[in-house]
């Protein structure tokens, strides 16, 4: 008799909870409409907000006459806990002084090694390195994942602090 | 050997490897299970698949260095384990840091701790075999992850903590975003009950398997809720206050059945406190610096330096000796996924194999955490 009486009272314990359960899952299926939250990625492309602060890869900030900050002082290199940052510096002749200042030829940045930690962005003391909001970044080849910042044709700009 | 194998009842023990591709292991871990029949006589952890050698990277890294590995430990609650190697260098070189860098520290740990939390409630249901579980828990997780986005700069390895302070103010939004968060959750914690504390199915299989008692809780060195669902008293947030912990009320949960629904309840309830903690901290964040003033480099003085902090899976402690140079001699990370795993083998013994998943999903593994 104890046995039947608890087999019975599993089958309405089990539909009892069964029903506080399915209420909640009622009430989405029935709302669906009312609040949306699967959203199809690449559907959403142009409503979706990168915030300003993402870290996605680092770039180097330039302005519209192609100048940049870097003065080539290599903080970032050594910031950098993976090596992901090789600064390459040149000597020049300054044509107003005639004393030989440092510039960089390359700025090269290892995408693939980076563990974007910002530490390269704080160090810099000119605020030449920023990170952006990129996202899409796979790509097929490893090769494609060595930058050289400082695009081609580029110059310091006057008046960088040292 | 053969004959060794077979017991008193004429049956014979055999071997399974539950892992490390399984899905309920939630990562890399290998389980070598000794089996009879269904009963588990014995489960031999076999670690090392997500192995980085984090701790030798960490000898070879300035102090600032090291703070962004140990986001790659226990990955879900990162900022607690930033806030380890920041604290510790702090007290190291005794420097003070703000208020403000004290109370925004204690949000974001309770905040990480929230969205680890619901991942894990989340994962738990799936384990059990209820998918409905996993998408609502994202629904929420995903909410956080954005406050975190929008002023950290990342979702997952934040890297917001430096010694010193912290990287970057706070976002002018975050006070509304996350005060809109807990208004929203309130209303969606008690659904968590609903679907999953009351149900008989779930119940049944986390009621009374792998039981845990206190003196094994202890000896094995089993932290945070899983701990304290045994009764073990282990909240470092209690037992030595850090950041600004010492000045919210809250309490810690405790149990005594330790078993895998005390875990269950005690990480449910946990999440009930740390709203109560965010809320008393967030309408009154104090103005102030977020960077004490440091030398560019950072150089510990001869000794050793221990620090812990509570994360969202128990102690995690940094352990640093330095000869005085800006690098560490040694590091070492007792992670509270890697004491948790040990206890796994003595409380499964005798349970079925499908009770190993139910406890294995409560005491809440990260694999990356116990590899290091």
């Amino acid at each position: 008799m104890n046995s039947i009486i608890k087999y019975l009272k599993g089958i309405s314990q089990g539909l009892n909870t069964l029903w506080s359960g399915m209420k909640v899952t009622g009430y989405y299926f029935f709302n669906a409409r009312k609040e949306i939250i699967t959203v199809q990625y690449p559907d959403n492309k142009d409503t979706l907000k990168i915030p300003e602060r993402f870290r996605g890869r680092v770039i180097m900030v330039h302005d519209q006459n192609n100048e940049h900050a870097c003065n080539g002082c290599t903080m970032c290199e050594m910031a950098c806990p993976n090596g992901s940052i090789k600064v390459i510096t040149d000597k020049v002749l300054d044509p107003n002084t005639g004393k030989s200042v440092r510039i960089i030829d390359q700025h090269v940045y290892y995408f693939s090694m980076c563990t974007l930690c910002n530490l390269c962005v704080q160090a810099c003391p000119s605020d030449a390195l920023a990170m952006d909001g990129s996202y899409e970044n796979a790509v097929f080849n490893r090769e494609e994942l060595t930058f050289v910042l400082n695009l081609p044709g580029s110059k310091i700009r006057d008046n960088v602090k040292d | 050997m053969q004959a060794e194998l077979i017991s008193k009842e004429g049956t014979q023990e055999y071997f399974v490897n539950m892992g490390p591709q399984h899905p309920s292991t939630h990562g890399v871990l290998r389980l070598l299970l000794t089996l009879d029949g269904e009963i588990i006589r014995k489960v031999e952890p076999h670690i090392g698949y997500v192995h980085r050698s984090i701790e030798k990277m960490a000898e070879f890294d300035t102090y600032k260095q090291i703070v962004h590995l140990t986001d790659r430990l226990d990955y879900l609650s990162a900022h607690m384990n930033n806030e380890a190697v920041a604290l510790l260098v702090e007290n190291a070189l005794q420097i003070e840091v703000s208020d403000r860098v004290k109370v925004i520290r204690t949000i974001m740990n309770e905040l990480t701790r929230l969205g680890s939390h619901q991942l894990w409630w989340g994962v738990i249901g799936m384990d059990m075999g209820a998918i409905t579980t996993f998408l609502y828990a994202f629904r929420d997780r995903e909410l956080i992850n954005d406050i975190m986005e929008e002023t950290t700069g990342a979702r997952l390895t934040m890297n917001y903590n430096t010694p010193g302070g912290l990287m970057f103010d706070l976002h002018h939004n975050f006070q509304k975003q996350v005060k809109d968060y807990l208004k929203f959750f309130k209303t969606k914690l008690p659904e968590y009950d609903q679907l999953l504390s009351g149900n008989v199915i779930f119940t049944e299989r986390t009621k009374g398997v792998g039981k845990l008692s206190l003196a094994d809780a202890i000896s094995y060195g089993v932290t945070g809720p899983s701990g304290r669902a045994s009764g073990f008293s282990c909240d470092v947030r209690k037992t030595q206050p850090y950041s600004a912990y010492d000045r919210v009320k809250f309490n810690e949960i405790l149990m005594v059945e330790g078993d895998s629904f005390a875990r269950y309840q005690s990480r449910v309830n946990e999440m009930w406190e740390s709203i109560s903690i965010i809320e008393q901290l967030i309408d009154n964040i104090p103005e102030g610096p977020i960077m004490a003033p440091m030398k560019a480099v950072v150089k510990l003085p001869k000794g050793e330096f221990y620090q812990r902090v509570e994360t969202a899976r128990g102690e995690f402690g940094v352990y640093v000796v330095s000869d005085g140079n800006k690098t560490p001699y040694r590091v070492k990370f007792r992670s509270p996924g890697f004491s948790n795993l040990s206890v796994l083998d003595h409380i499964s013994r005798g349970h079925k194999i499908a009770d190993l998943v139910a406890i294995m999903s409560t005491l809440d593994l990260v694999i990356p955490d116990i590899d290091r």
